[in-house]
């Protein structure tokens, strides 16, 4: 029992939060403003998957990080693009078209990886992106090794939370799209395309999505393998409800869940005779229970899932 | 250019629509392949050969088409309720499990005991989908979000069952849980082929889900709750009552897939047990057009590309990833097709 | 006068229906244009082009003699165009400020002038004198408030030509006439105006000119001041048709009672002590102002919500708790508000339609399985017998024309011989003849000897069906006054709010 709290005295916990973190908060921005826009990305999955895969062949191909990462971007650009048309001008079930878009993109993701990449005993790897040592604050007692000691693309997700929440808050693009996924009729009414803002969030949110898959090979791990996603995009999914649509509450979402991934990890270590399986299942279990709690009195985009059809109503 | 809704669907398109569904991603597949330096055309000839070329070929593919159908059937039904099952997977798992778990010990001669398995085997699935049907109901939590997640938790459950309780201690290697019986083995229906007497129910229990769904009073209220739940309830339709039942039958449907394939082809559980038969099942009700008939044809389709592209793969190298990519545009491009047997374009 | 506004020649089709047959309108500076039509002649879809949210097979729109390219409404904006929709396109979660502000500034624009908007919205808000509050959130206001927010939206974006769609559907009446006040001031101000409306009287009151619209032609265009009603009457519906009218007769003993019944959704209350008593054979009319708890009056009474207090008998017996299945099971026909969402299944076929209140009644079904043989024969009966045309008992019933999916509705309830029937908005949209045949249906149910709830908008309608009325405002009821006593001013007054002297349902 005292080492269960000792591990919660350990910076490399805290540490692990933020890294454990950073796909999640990448995912559920890109899941956020898909929704905000009044559009579901149930491709979120196969996205990540996708950019998991990309970001690491461009690296794997001679290409630098941060190419790989753009790549990563642009490939879930695409695939959202796919995900957009289908349900946005043809209107289209977005549960079912985003179901397919994650079984086709993660399929086309492994079948490009076995094309294209000689795959031996072990799984080739690149080198990946480096904890920064800022100097000075690093060396901060406690909390330097904590919020100094991260990857770039930690930083990079942290930021897009700001930016995330001034966008949407802040700017005509923001009220354009939050009211698109209230009442689209309203922003036809006032001269702008519902369809294009849908189409364009989707596309966004999708490259936010596949940053966070490539993350996952190009700072977690250093390898691309089948299943590595492992359900992060589906935890997404709960997490955007979880956060009511707020990207703040969304990053403390992402946070709460990764502490509790990271703690279970390290407790397995120390408790005995319980299955490790057990463990692997608490995340799971603890979206669904956050979507227990907040489902009722969550405050939902009103046309979200609604398609939208010019002079249909 | 608009759509403009078809005042009536004319009937051939409702042939042409996966025809055309089909045809339109085995071309985009061919990109990949021809990628690969192999002659799609040789591709595809070696997938049909390796699926129907031989009376061995063709068995394997039935006996894979087989809890195709019913977890096919399985989202089929739940889908015409706006049910969205996505949990076929961890349905399929948890009936294969307790099938495996009760058969190994159940005391009872071989046909009484290989209906309690069935049976068993249903009800593990219902009720793993009464869960997010519930939390549906009672808190408005969207059940897609939670079968899914349930998928995760079901396979580690199996893993924790075979690694632990149900490890047979004579398997080499991969866990595996306990044989059943031999006793409650389904009987092969062709000699000396793995193809059993799995595939004859799930043939029936697709005639028994047609029925219901288009005979019934149960379908009938089902299909006004899945096309407008608001008039449904007005006529006196219980929208909670029918989405249970509807829950309860779509999960035993794939509960009842997950008992077949341990009792007729493996035997035990591991956690490979399904290349994803839970997701394909949604494609293949898709395909189907979520209409029972169709989800037999469209589940020996999905299988004819499974069992296909290994085989083909073996012969020219193409990694069979290439089926999950087909079957994935299946989905997507059918889905389209269905559209444009509601809709037309109008300029 | 100088045209502001030039319509030439519009036709647009859906499918096979001409909703305009080249249709010429032109509208002068500073003039109020009503454009008169019954449900269906195709007004609402003239102006949505006018707008651009469709584009025209035919025609041109031109404003301020420029020329509008079809099928954008941005276009029709930045010309000076605004349009106040029926159906309010406002978000609900998002501020009055938000609501207005969208889609005026460049969606590159790195931040919101929020300070300068508010101003310039105060500022016209002031000068037409519509006040709101910029910060309120819009699901929190009236339906008047929300209008002015609309209003208020296109005149934020510089609307110099301003068309209003029914403006006047949700407004009481002393509401209304404030509306058509501030309409007036603002043609002083330079605006031109039209606005679209199926109602005679507001049209005589507030108008310079009327166009009227029939079956997607335009048919007439007179200068108000040199028309009557009865003219115009004519005009707008073509040929005369006769409504039915109700005959005198016994109403017997008390069928449906309601006493102090209340009902809360949530933490609001949509109900508060509304009683009433419906005799056999008696039509009691309800009503109201659009969204003074009609709706929920309708919701409850057809089993769709529970009561909270009170309580609601049929014959002697409960059935306020009984939901929708034990209502049509206590012999209660229902004809809901909305006949698309509610009251039909529009994806099946009629036959399965005709019975599904019913299925698993022994006649339709057995065992669990559906006769499909006898609904079919039942389906045909209600079609032969309501005079629904264009059907079969295997149509889909989505293909069916309003006024047939309401008599088919009708049929449905009204087949078995109800004790009582509720029916909510019933001629809501429909054109003459169909209104006619609900109403002869109605009556012909009342002769019968059902108690019947009419809840209607229509002020007219209620007056010709019912024997008695009471009037609904904020969730509550006024006592009833007899058909015979009721007129206009006394009714306007009563949707107010003001049962009696000094009395105040507020």
């Amino acid at each position: 029992m005292i080492e269960a709290l000792d591990i919660l005295a350990n910076t490399s916990l805290w540490a692990a939060v933020l890294r454990i973190a950073t796909p999640l908060i990448f995912g559920v921005l890109g899941a956020l403003l898909c929704e905000r826009a009044g559009v579901l990305n149930l491709g979120i999955e196969g996205i990540m998957t996708m950019g998991a895969m990309t970001g690491w062949l461009t690296v794997y191909l001679g290409g630098d990080l941060w190419t790989g990462l753009l790549v990563a971007a642009m490939s879930g650009a695409v695939i959202g693009l796919l995900h957009a048309i289908l349900t946005v001008p043809l209107g289209l079930s977005q549960h079912v078209s985003g179901l397919g878009i994650t079984l086709f993109a993660s399929s086309l993701a492994y079948y490009l990886y076995r094309l294209l990449v000689e795959v031996g005993d072990l799984p080739p790897t690149i080198e990946p992106f480096r904890p920064l040592d800022v100097p000075i604050l690093s060396d901060i007692p406690i909390l330097g090794p904590i919020l100094f000691a991260q990857t770039l693309p930690t930083y990079l997700a942290l930021l897009s939370v700001a930016v995330m929440a001034y966008v949407l808050a802040r700017t005509p693009l923001g009220l354009a799209i939050r009211m698109t996924g209230e009442n689209p009729h309203a922003v036809e009414a006032q001269g702008l395309s519902p369809i294009l803002i849908r189409i364009g969030a989707v596309v966004a949110g999708s490259a936010l999505m596949a940053i966070g898959g490539a993350f996952l090979t190009m700072a977690a791990f250093n390898s691309f393998f089948p299943e590595m996603v492992q359900g992060r995009g589906w935890i997404c999914i709960a997490l955007v409800v979880f956060a009511s649509w707020r990207p703040g509450k969304a990053l403390l979402g992402a946070l709460l869940f990764a502490f509790f991934d990271a703690y279970q990890l390290r407790l397995q270590t120390v408790v005995e005779g319980v299955p490790y399986q057990l463990f692997l299942m608490a995340p799971y279990v603890l979206s669904i229970v956050a979507l227990i709690l907040v489902a009722r009195r969550a405050e939902v985009p009103e046309a979200l899932m609604a398609p939208y059809r010019r002079g249909e109503r | 250019m608009r759509l403009e809704r078809r005042p009536q669907v004319p009937p051939y398109l409702v042939i042409v629509a996966p025809l055309a569904a089909v045809a339109v991603s085995l071309t985009l597949a061919a990109g990949l392949i021809a990628a690969a330096g192999v002659n799609p055309l040789t591709a595809y000839a070696e997938m049909v050969r390796g699926a129907m070329g031989s009376r061995l070929s063709l068995t394997e593919m039935l006996t894979r088409a087989t809890p195709l159908i019913l977890t096919g059937l399985a989202a089929a039904v739940a889908f015409r309720a706006r049910l969205w099952n996505i949990g076929g997977e961890g349905q399929f798992l948890m009936g294969a499990l307790v099938t495996a778990w009760v058969g190994h010990s159940l005391d009872l001669p071989p046909v009484p005991g290989i209906a309690v398995l069935l049976v068993l085997g249903m009800a593990s699935g219902a009720i793993l989908l009464a869960g997010p049907a519930y939390l549906r109901l009672r808190f408005g939590v969207d059940e897609v979000v939670t079968t899914l997640l349930l998928n995760f938790i079901v396979i580690l459950f199996v893993g924790l069952m075979v690694e632990g309780p149900l490890r047979d201690p004579l398997a080499f290697g991969w866990p595996s849980s306990v044989p059943v019986d031999g006793d409650f083995r389904l009987p092969d229906l062709i000699a000396r082929t793995r193809l059993h007497v799995g595939f004859l129910i799930a043939l029936v229990a697709a005639g028994i889900v047609w029925l219901v769904l288009s005979r019934t009073v149960f379908g009938a209220e089902t299909r006004a709750v899945g096309l407008n739940a608001a008039a449904a309830k007005f006529a006196g339709i219980s929208l909670p009552v029918n989405l249970m039942a509807v829950a309860l039958f779509s999960g035993a449907l794939a509960g009842l897939a997950g008992s077949i394939e341990v009792l007729g082809v493996t035997a035990n559980v591991t956690t490979t047990i399904s290349p994803g038969f839970g997701y394909a099942g949604i494609v293949v009700a898709m395909l189907a057009a979520l209409h029972p008939a169709g989800v037999v044809v469209a589940a020996v389709f999905v299988a004819t590309v499974f069992v296909g592209a290994d085989a083909m793969s073996r012969a020219t190298g193409v990694p069979s990833f290439i089926a999950d990519v087909i079957v994935a545009l299946c989905l997507l491009s059918m889905l389209v097709a269905l559209l444009f047997t509601t809709y037309r374009v109008r300029r | 006068m100088t045209a502001v506004l030039e319509l030439d020649g519009i036709t647009k089709r859906f499918g096979a229906l001409t909703a305009n047959d080249s249709v010429s309108l032109t509208l002068g500076q500073g003039e109020i244009l009503a454009l008169l039509g019954e449900n269906g002649a195709g007004k609402t879809t003239l102006m949505n082009i006018l707008f651009g949210h469709y584009a025209a097979d035919a025609g041109s729109v031109r404003v301020f003699g420029q020329e509008l390219p079809s099928g954008k409404p941005r276009a029709a904006i930045e010309a000076g165009v605004g349009m106040v929709h029926q159906h309010f396109t406002l978000a609900g979660n998002l501020t009055v400020l938000d609501n207005i502000m969208l889609g005026s500034e460049s969606l590159l624009r790195a931040t919101s002038s929020r300070a300068s908007a508010r101003r310039k919205l105060m500022q016209i808000a002031e000068r037409f004198g519509l006040p709101v509050s910029p910060d309120e959130k819009v699901s929190r206001l009236s339906v008047g408030e929300r209008q002015r927010v609309e209003i208020l939206k296109a005149l934020y974006r510089d609307a110099r030509i301003l068309i209003l769609d029914e403006p006047t559907a949700v407004l009481a009446r002393p509401e209304a006439q404030r509306l058509f006040e501030t309409l007036k001031e603002m043609t002083k101000e330079g605006l031109s105006l039209i606005f679209i409306s199926h109602k005679l009287h507001e049209v005589m009151a507030a108008s310079d000119r009327v166009a009227v619209l029939r079956g997607g032609r335009m048919v007439a265009e007179r200068v108000t001041a040199e028309t009557t009603p009865e003219e115009l009457a004519e005009l707008m519906v073509g040929r005369r048709v006769e409504r039915p009218v109700r005959q005198d007769h016994r109403i017997g003993a008390p069928v449906l009672v309601a006493n102090r019944m209340r009902v809360d959704v949530g933490s609001e209350t949509k109900l508060q002590d509304v009683s009433f008593t419906i005799g056999a054979g008696e039509i009691l009319g309800i009503v109201g102002v659009s969204g003074n708890g009609q709706a929920s009056l309708g919701a409850l009474v057809s089993g769709l919500t529970r009561l909270s207090a009170g309580t609601l008998t049929l014959d002697g017996q409960d059935v306020g708790l009984m939901g929708p299945r034990g209502m049509i099971r206590a012999g209660v026909g229902r004809v809901p508000e909305d006949r698309h969402s509610e009251g039909v299944v529009g994806e099946l076929a009629v036959w399965e339609n005709a019975v599904l209140e019913r299925l698993r009644s022994p006649e339709f079904s057995k065992r669990g399985f559906v006769r499909r043989a006898a609904c079919k024969a039942h389906a045909a009966g209600l079609i032969d017998r309501f005079d629904i045309r264009g059907a079969t008992p295997d149509t889909r019933t989505r293909l069916l024309s309003g006024g047939n999916m309401q008599k088919l509705i009708l049929g449905r309830c009204l087949s078995i011989g109800p004790r009582f029937v509720l029916a909510t908005q019933p001629t809501r949209g429909l054109d003459e003849g169909a209104i006619a045949a609900v109403h002869s249906e109605l009556l012909a149910a009342r002769a019968a000897g059902a108690a019947i709830l009419l809840i209607s908008e229509e002020l007219e309608e209620a007056v010709a069906l019912s024997d008695r009325i009471q009037a609904m405002v904020k969730g509550r009821l006024s006592d009833p006054i007899s058909a015979s006593e009721a007129d206009a001013q006394r009714l306007g007054l009563m949707m107010t709010g003001v049962w009696k002297e000094g009395s105040d349902a507020a």
